[in-house]
C-alpha cells in the first residue's frame, strides 16, 4: 500500500503497528496494551517463557467475582481457585492487578477507558471478544483466545492476517428515546451475525458523532455480535475531552503531542472500504431481541415475527428453534410480553451514563411486584460515582437490587443466573440459549427500556409509563 | 501441536446455523484451571436430548464436524476448540466461521475448512444420508473430499498457516525468532503511550 493512498482509520492503526511483514505470511503486529482476566499462565511456565512487557499488561477480575457481599469468602471453590491462580501469576510475573474489592476493579472493558489506558491509535487485545469496546476511542482492539494470550504475554506481538474494512454509516438525528444500544441492535438486525466477519467495522455518520463516549463504547462493544473482528469510531473532540486528565492519559507537553498525532488518525477523505452499509437514524426505534441470536431483533412497536416469512431456509429454521426456546408465538406484540427479571449491567451498558438513564426512568416509581430487578455497575468506580449521585437510592427505593461490580448475570459464571424458562430484559449483549443460565430467556434492550420494563412488568419505553 | 497432513474419517452432521461458542461449551464449564476434559461439556445443553446428533451411535467415531454457516461466533473462549478436540474432532467444515474461533482452531491444531455454501449444504446432506461416508479434509491440498458423494470442495488456507499445520509448529516459537524486529519496533514507540507500574501491594 503506497503512503500517498487514502487510508481508512483501521488501516492507519494497522500500518503503525507492523513489526514485520513478509510475503505469504500474516503481518506481525505489535500490541500496545494487553488486558488479562482469569487465566492461568501454565503454558508460559511449561515452556519456560516469561512476560515480555508486564508494564503493558493489566489484570483484573470480572467474570466470576460474586457481586453480593464482598466481605464474605468466595463461596464457589472453583472461582476462588481461578482468582487465586491469577493473583499468584500476576505477582510472579510482575503484572499490575486490580483484584476483587480494589477501587479500580471492574469489567475489563469498563476500567481500561476509565483509567485512560485506552487511547486512540493503539492496538489492544484481551482474551475476551468484547475487547471491541475499546474501538470507541479509535483504537484497534480485538478479542483473542488462550493460545494468543500466551503469545502476547511472551512476545508482545501477534501474527495477524490483514482484516477487511467495512463502513457502517448512521446519518441523521436519533429520535427521542432511541439510544446507542438501539443503534447497534438495528445494525446487527440489518447486517446479521455474520455481516462483519473478516472485517473491522468503522462506525461513521452524524448520529455516531453525536454519541457520547459511553454510547460509542456500547456500539463498538457489540461489533462482535455482528461477527466483526473489531469496531472503530474515529477520535474527535468528544474522545479527547473524555480522556483528558484521566490517570494514564498523557500530560502537559505529551498531551499536546498525542493530540497532534491522534488528529491524523481519522480515515482520509476518499478512503475506500470493502463494504458499506447506510442506516437512516431518523427511522430508528427502541429495539428488543425476540430470538436467540443478536440479529433476531425488532422495534418495540413490532411483534414476534413469523418464521415462515423468512426466505432463507437456515434463518427460517433458526427462527423456529428460537421461538420454541423463547416460549414465544408469532404475531405476539412485543409490548404484551411480560418479564420475570430485569438485569442492568455488562460491558455493554453498565457505565455511569447507562445507570443515570435507567435511574431517571425509575425515579419515584416502583418495580412491578413479582419482577426481580438488579443493577450491577461495570466497575467499583462507576459504583462509587453512582452512589455519590444518589442513583443507588433511586434504584433500591424502586425495588432494584444494587450490586458490586462484575459481569454477573451477563454470562452466568457467578451465582447470578436465570432459572429454566425465566424471562429477562437484559442490557447485556448476548441472547444465546442458556447464556444467562440454562433454559433462561434473554431479551436484549437498552437501559431505558430495561428500566421502564421493570416498572411495567412487560416491554415498555419510558415515554409510555403513566 | 502435532503435524496434520490430512484428516480422514466419518463426519458428524450438525444441521444448524449460528452455533456460537456458548453452545459449543457453556460458561459453567470454563471454571476449571486445566485444559483437558472439556469434551464432556461439548454441546452440553443439547446433549440431554437423546436424539441430538452427537448422541447417535452411527456418528460415535466421527472425526470431522460438518456444520451450518456462522459456526463458532460469539465468545473468544478457546475452550470451544479444546472441547471439540477432546471429543475427538480433528476438523470442522462450515460455510463461514467466527473469526476468533477460526484463529483459535489453527493455533491448537483443529482444521477449519471454510467451503462454499452450496458445497457445505451438499456435504451436510450426504453425511446425513450416509453416516459411514468417508470424508477427507486435506490440509496439504486445501480441499474437502467425499468421493462417495462426488464432493470435492476447496477451502482457503493461507500458506503460512498451512505450513504451520503441516509441520505442527508452535506459533510463539516462530515469533520469538523475530525478537530483533520486535526490539527495533519498541525503540520507536512514542513515549506518551501508557504503561503500568509493577504491583507493590497495589497496582499502579
Ligand atoms: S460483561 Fe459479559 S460480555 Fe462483557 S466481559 Fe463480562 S461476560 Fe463478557
Amino acid at each position: 500500500m503506497g503512503t500517498n493512498e487514502a487510508m481508512t482509520l483501521s488501516e492507519k492503526v494497522w500500518e503503525r503497528h507492523v513489526v514485520r511483514r513478509a510475503q505469504g505470511e500474516p503481518d506481525l503486529i505489535f500490541i500496545d496494551l494487553h488486558l488479562v482476566h482469569e487465566v492461568t499462565f501454565d503454558g508460559l511456565r511449561l515452556s519456560g517463557r516469561s512476560v515480555r512487557h508486564p508494564e503493558l499488561t493489566l489484570a483484573t477480575m470480572d467474570h466470576n467475582v460474586p457481586t453480593t457481599d464482598l466481605s464474605q469468602p468466595v463461596a464457589d471453590p472453583v472461582s476462588r481457585r481461578q482468582m487465586d491462580a491469577l493473583e499468584a501469576n500476576c505477582l510472579q510475573f510482575g503484572i499490575a492487578l486490580y483484584p476483587m474489592g480494589h477501587r479500580n476493579q471492574g469489567i475489563v472493558h469498563v476500567i481500561g477507558p476509565q483509567l485512560g489506558l485506552t487511547q486512540p491509535g493503539m492496538t489492544i487485545v484481551c482474551g475476551d471478544s468484547h475487547t471491541s469496546t475499546h474501538g470507541a476511542f479509535g483504537a484497534l482492539a480485538f478479542g483473542i483466545g488462550t493460545s494468543e494470550v500466551e503469545h502476547v504475554l511472551a512476545t508482545q506481538a501477534l501474527p495477524q492476517s490483514h482484516p477487511g474494512t467495512m463502513a457502517v454509516t448512521v446519518d441523521g438525528q436519533l429520535p427521542a428515546g432511541v439510544t446507542a444500544k438501539d443503534v447497534i441492535l438495528a445494525i446487527i438486525g440489518t447486517i446479521g451475525t455474520g455481516g462483519g466477519i473478516g472485517s473491522v467495522i468503522e462506525y461513521r455518520g452524524s448520529a455516531i458523532r453525536s454519541l457520547s463516549m459511553e454510547g460509542r463504547m456500547t456500539v463498538c462493544n457489540m461489533s462482535i455480535e455482528a461477527g466483526a473482528r473489531a469496531g472503530l469510531v474515529a477520535p474527535d473532540d468528544t474522545t479527547f475531552s473524555f480522556l483528558e486528565g484521566r490517570p494514564h492519559a498523557p500530560k502537559a507537553k505529551a498531551w499536546e503531542r498525542a493530540l497532534d498525532d491522534w488528529r491524523s488518525l481519522p480515515s482520509d477523505p476518499g478512503a475506500a472500504f470493502d463494504k458499506e452499509v447506510v442506516l437512516d437514524a431518523a427511522r430508528l426505534r427502541p429495539h428488543v431481541s425476540w430470538g436467540t441470536n443478536p440479529s433476531q431483533v425488532v422495534a418495540i412497536d413490532g411483534e414476534v415475527p413469523d418464521p415462515e416469512q423468512f426466505l432463507d431456509p437456515s434463518q427460517r429454521d433458526a427462527a423456529r428453534r428460537a421461538l420454541s426456546y423463547m416460549g414465544l408465538h408469532a404475531g405476539t406484540p412485543i409490548r404484551d410480553i411480560t418479564v420475570d427479571t430485569v438485569f442492568i449491567g455488562s460491558c455493554t451498558n453498565s457505565r455511569l451514563e447507562d445507570l443515570r438513564a435507567a435511574a431517571a426512568v425509575i425515579q419515584g416509581r416502583r418495580v412491578r411486584p413479582g419482577v426481580r430487578a438488579m443493577v450491577v455497575p461495570g466497575s467499583m468506580e462507576v459504583k462509587a460515582q453512582a452512589e455519590h449521585e444518589g442513583l443507588d437510592r433511586a434504584f433500591t427505593g424502586a425495588g432494584f437490587e444494587w450490586r458490586e461490580a462484575g459481569c454477573s448475570m451477563c454470562l452466568a459464571m457467578n451465582p447470578d443466573k436465570l432459572s429454566p424458562g425465566e424471562r429477562c430484559a437484559s442490557t447485556s449483549n448476548r441472547n444465546f440459549e442458556g447464556r444467562q443460565g440454562p433454559g433462561g430467556r434473554t431479551h436484549l434492550v437498552s437501559p431505558a427500556v430495561a428500566a421502564a420494563t421493570a416498572v411495567a412488568g412487560r416491554f415498555a419505553t419510558p415515554q409510555e409509563l403513566d | 501441536m502435532d503435524p496434520i497432513l490430512r484428516v480422514t474419517g466419518t463426519a458428524l452432521p450438525l444441521d444448524r446455523s449460528d452455533v456460537d461458542t456458548d453452545q459449543i461449551i457453556p460458561a459453567e464449564w470454563l471454571k476449571q484451571v486445566e485444559r483437558s476434559g472439556f469434551g464432556r461439556g461439548l454441546f452440553s445443553a443439547w446433549r440431554a436430548d437423546p436424539d441430538f446428533v452427537l448422541n447417535r451411535p452411527e456418528h460415535a467415531q466421527a472425526t470431522i464436524l460438518v456444520a451450518g454457516p456462522n459456526f463458532g461466533t460469539g465468545s473468544s473462549r478457546e475452550h470451544a476448540v479444546w472441547a471439540l478436540m477432546d471429543h475427538g474432532f480433528r476438523a470442522v467444515v462450515s460455510p463461514r466461521f467466527g473469526d476468533i474461533f477460526r484463529n483459535n482452531c489453527t493455533k491448537v491444531g483443529l482444521v477449519p475448512a471454510q467451503v462454499e455454501a452450496g458445497e457445505g449444504a451438499a456435504l451436510l446432506a450426504a453425511v446425513q444420508s450416509d453416516p459411514a461416508l468417508e470424508v477427507t479434509v486435506d490440509v496439504d491440498r486445501r480441499v474437502v473430499l467425499a468421493p462417495g458423494a462426488g464432493i470435492e470442495a476447496p477451502f482457503p488456507l493461507d500458506d503460512f498457516t498451512r505450513w504451520r499445520l503441516l509441520e505442527g509448529l508452535d506459533d510463539i516459537g516462530l515469533t520469538l525468532r523475530h525478537l530483533d524486529a520486535i526490539a527495533a519496533y519498541e525503540s520507536g514507540r512514542p513515549a506518551w503511550m501508557p504503561a503500568l507500574s509493577a504491583p507493590a501491594g497495589g497496582a499502579g
